[in-house]
Parts: C-alpha cells; sequence; structure tokens
C-alpha cells in the first residue's frame, strides 16, 4: 500500500492542471431561450387535434384515447353531429375534448388509439404557466385553427414514421374517409353477411 | 474669493482629496469587476458560460447585482446586538479601504507619489488595517445572535489569528532584505532580483496564507456555505451583506497587490521591458494573483477545520520561523 501522502504537492498542481485546461473546453450550454436543442425526431410534446382539409375534426368523439389513456388525462365528451351541424364526417363530434397536461405523461398511446389520427403529439414542448388551471388544455388549445390547416400530420413530423410500422396511408379528406369508412367497416359487415349468406 | 482654497498650503488636501475620491472609484469599480471575472473564470473552469445575460458577455452584471442587493430588505435578527450588528460590516468595509491609502501603484515621479501617502512604515500600517479588518468579522457573527454566524466568527478569529503569525513571519523576510517598511523603498530594492526568488519559501507561505487572510476557498472556513449556511454573514442581508461582500473582495486586491510588491517586483518590468509603462505591469500582475485565487477556489474542495489549524500551525508557521532565520544569518553574514 502506497503511503499516504500529507501534502501531495503534485497532486495539487495536478489539479489546478485539470481547471486550467477546463477553462478553454468548449461549453456544452444551450442558449435556451435563443437558442433550443435538437429534438428528437418522434419527440412527443402538446397534443393536436387535427382536421381535414375541408376544416371538418376529424375526432369522432369515440373515446377510445380516454379508455386507453394510462395517466387518465383525458376527458372526452362526444355529441350527436346534426345535419345542419356536421362538425366531423362520422356521426359524433367531440363536444368537449380535454387534456391535463400535468397528468399526461407524453407517452403518445392517445395517439396509437385514434381511429382517425385526429389526436397528434407535436414537438413542442414548452407549456409553462403559473396557475394548475391553465394546465387543462381544452379545444380552443388543442384544436388547429381552421385558418391553420389540418395541423401536423404523423407521417409529417421531422424523421416521420418508421416505414415498417405499416401505417395505413394518411386520408387527406372527407370523402376518403367515408369511402374508407365504407371500405372498412361497412364493406366488412356487406362481406360478412354475404359469407353468411353464402354458407347459410 | 478671498479665502483662498488654493494655496500652496492647501492644495496638498485637494490633492488628497482627488486622490481618495479616484481610488475609491477605481477600486470599486474593480471590485464590481473582479467579481464578474470570478463568475466567469469559474463558470468556464466548471464548463459553464458564467453570467452572460446582461449586456454584451455580461458585462452589466455588476450594476444589476448592485441595485438587486440595494433593493434588498434590511433585516436584524431579534436577538441580535442591533447597534455591533450594524456597525460590524463598515468595520470591514472601512479596514479593507483605507489600506489603499499606502498602497503605491507606479514609481514616484518627481513631486508625486502613485498613491495618496507614501508612508515609511507602509507595509506595518497594512498589516495593522487588515488585523484590524477581523474586528468586522468577528462582531458580525458574534452579534448577530444566532449560532451559525457565532461559529463563523469564532473560527475566523481563530483561523485569521493563526495564520496572521505565519504571514506576517513570510514577510519579514522580505523586509530583512528590503532593509525598508516603506513599500515604494522594497519596490525599489527588488531592481534587480525580485523577491520571489531569493525568498521563494516566504512567497509559498504568503500567497497560502494570504487565501486563508481573506477567507476564500479552499481556507474559507469562515464562510463555509455547506456546514453553516452562511458563516458570520448568515443573518445579513441586503446592502449590509453587500458590505461584506464589498470588503471581502477588497482584501482579496489587497493581499494581490502586497503579494506584487513585496514579492513581485511591484511596477518594475521583467526582463528589462520599460516600454510598456509600471501601472501597467503592477496591474498585469495583481490581476494574475486574483486570476490565481479564483483558480485555487474553483478547483479545491474546503479543508476540514482542525486540519487547516494543523497545517497553519505545524507546516507554515515552522517553515515560515526558519525561513526567517535563514535570511537573517544570510543577511548578517552576507551584508
Amino acid at each position: 500500500m502506497a503511503k499516504k501522502r500529507l501534502y501531495n504537492v503534485g497532486a495539487l498542481l495536478a489539479g489546478l492542471g485539470v481547471t486550467f485546461k477546463y477553462m478553454f473546453q468548449k461549453k456544452p450550454t444551450i442558449q435556451y431561450p435563443s437558442r433550443k436543442k435538437k429534438h428528437a425526431p418522434r419527440f412527443h410534446g402538446l397534443h393536436e387535434l387535427r382536421r381535414y382539409e375541408d376544416g371538418k375534426e376529424r375526432c369522432i368523439g369515440c373515446e377510445l384515447c380516454s379508455s386507453v389513456c394510462p395517466a387518465n388525462a383525458i376527458t372526452v365528451v362526444g355529441a350527436e353531429n346534426t345535419p345542419d351541424d356536421r362538425r366531423s364526417p362520422g356521426e359524433r363530434y367531440a363536444a368537449r375534448y380535454e387534456i391535463d397536461m400535468l397528468r399526461c405523461i407524453f407517452c403518445g398511446m392517445c395517439e396509437e388509439a385514434c381511429p382517425t389520427d385526429a389526436i397528434v403529439l407535436t414537438p413542442r414542448f414548452e407549456m409553462s404557466d403559473y396557475r394548475r388551471a391553465s394546465f387543462i388544455f381544452a379545444k380552443d388549445r388543442l384544436l388547429v385553427p381552421p385558418e391553420a390547416g389540418v395541423g401536423t400530420a404523423p407521417d409529417d413530423r421531422p424523421g416521420g414514421i418508421p416505414a415498417d410500422l405499416g401505417r395505413v396511408a394518411e386520408i387527406k379528406s372527407t370523402a376518403e374517409w367515408q369511402q374508407g369508412y365504407d371500405a372498412t367497416w361497412r364493406g366488412s359487415i356487406l362481406k360478412t353477411q354475404q359469407k353468411g349468406l353464402a354458407e347459410e | 474669493m478671498s479665502s483662498a482654497w488654493w494655496t500652496p498650503a492647501t492644495s496638498i488636501w485637494w490633492v488628497v482629496l482627488v486622490k481618495c475620491a479616484v481610488l475609491l472609484f477605481v477600486v470599486i469599480t474593480t471590485f464590481a469587476y473582479a467579481m464578474l471575472f470570478e463568475r466567469k473564470v469559474m463558470g468556464w473552469m466548471q464548463l459553464r458560460p458564467g453570467p452572460n445575460r446582461v449586456g454584451p458577455w455580461g458585462l452589466l452584471q455588476p450594476a444589476v447585482d448592485a441595485v438587486k442587493l440595494i433593493l434588498k430588505e434590511d433585516l436584524t435578527p431579534k436577538t441580535a446586538d442591533p447597534l455591533i450588528y450594524r456597525l460590524a460590516p463598515f468595520i470591514s468595509l472601512l479596514t479593507a479601504f483605507s489600506v489603499y491609502a499606502v498602497i503605491p501603484f507606479s514609481q514616484p515621479a518627481p513631486g508625486n507619489v502613485w498613491a495618496i501617502g507614501d508612508v515609511n512604515a507602509g507595509i506595518l500600517f497594512i498589516l495593522a488595517l487588515t488585523s484590524i479588518g477581523v474586528y468586522g468579522i468577528s462582531l458580525g457573527g458574534w452579534a448577530s445572535g444566532s449560532k451559525y454566524p457565532l461559529l463563523g466568527s469564532v473560527r475566523a478569529t481563530a483561523q485569521m489569528i493563526s495564520y496572521e503569525l505565519a504571514m506576517s513571519m513570510s514577510l519579514i523576510g522580505v523586509l530583512i532584505l528590503a532593509g525598508t517598511t516603506s513599500l515604494v523603498g522594497i519596490v525599489d530594492s527588488q531592481a534587480k532580483w525580485w523577491f520571489f526568488i531569493p525568498q521563494f519559501i516566504g512567497f509559498v507561505i504568503y500567497v497560502i496564507t494570504a487565501v486563508a487572510e481573506t477567507n476564500r476557498a479552499p481556507f474559507d472556513l469562515v464562510e463555509a456555505d455547506a456546514e453553516l449556511v452562511g458563516g458570520f454573514n448568515t443573518e445579513y442581508s441586503g446592502l449590509r451583506f453587500g458590505l461584506f461582500f464589498i470588503a471581502e473582495y477588497i482584501n482579496m486586491l489587497t493581499v494581490s497587490c502586497i503579494a506584487t510588491l513585496l514579492f513581485l517586483g511591484g511596477w518594475n518590468a521583467p526582463f528589462g521591458w520599460t516600454a510598456v509603462p509600471g501601472i501597467v505591469w503592477f496591474l498585469l500582475k495583481v490581476g494574475f494573483f486574483m486570476f490565481f485565487y479564483i483558480w485555487l477556489r474553483s478547483t479545491f474542495p474546503r479543508l476540514r477545520y482542525d486540519r487547516l489549524m494543523a497545517f497553519g500551525w505545524k507546516v507554515l508557521l515552522p517553515v515560515a520561523a526558519l525561513n526567517l532565520i535563514g535570511t537573517a544569518v544570510y543577511v548578517a553574514l552576507a551584508g
């Protein structure tokens, strides 16, 4: 065992050398408000409720996001579309859609569950505020304003979705949605019915 | 206009007054930027940019710091001794300022010294004043009427007394070689050899004790944020805390000036580079010491209290004494 030296001058000088060297090294600081760190391509930030190109809301008030949410952060109250006030192409729309950002863990399950790609996590992350109540984001802050277009498509995000995830190509318009709806649901129901008839 | 405010007899007072005003301004500005410099350098050494939000490169930081300190509430604890509590910061600051009365900054010109006064016992004057400065810290901690400041002030007393001994002894070696206690005389006698070469041991001891004397890390047992909250100044706030703060930095500047004057040849130019004026050399050398103290602070952790005392009494003091005796014997035999 090395003899313990009470006053190891060499070690002191070596320490001074380290700090002197560090003085000239590049500083890793990011000057935050003026410069921001590059986020990961699939960064999960603030949610956004998207629209179709004709301005209709994508959300059909199915509450799947709310059911899947592990943090119970989402509240959806659906309402029936009426012929003279069609908010969404489906039968229902979200009359209330609220996310408590203090509960949300930004896992993205709502986005995965959404059958219409209505809710999407954008890379926006600056949500600081002074009051707890202001962290409950309702439709007025979640829904893309009509003049701002359709919102961030999941595949538009920087980096996009890896091709091997096999997501169905994005449905761009209400008409397409109707076709898709027919093709998937009505179509399959028809097929089942036909199949059943044929078997009988 | 018959009051004759400008006569040969009164002119000396005016000159001193102007010198005082200029010096006060220079010293306070230096303090402000020494603080910024310290935060910058420590930041760089810790891989941070340091303050850089106020003004270009954070150059206006001292101004906003001053505003902050002035606007803060001036608290006096219920248990404090109000008079001494309020007096203590002024003792610290006044003694810290007074030292600059005798520090010469450059070669004396005919009819003028680059100091408020060229006192023939300048170094003794400085040592006396810095010793009084300890009273500010001790009394401030004592009068706060609370436990951490008290511990801090007890440490201050013990630490400063034990380190001042070794410090004085290391300085006496220089005084013996120079044969004078006048600061101008000491610098003049270093025209050939700066005293840090013949008095290298004394130089090292002085630099170490000066850190302890100014309560700077790694010898900042008096403040010891980690164990004593803020040490002697725990209860102080606002401007009174600011006064202690200013005093600490001015003391740092003082010990740097003394080290420059006594060991690094004051305003003497190295290698005969006399094209650069003496005051520039003086300031460069002082700046080097200031940097060195910041460098120490960002490198070394605080010593344990008993180790600090052991180091002072068992290492520095005997070595300083031997150095002093050796110097005295050398001068007696050779001179």
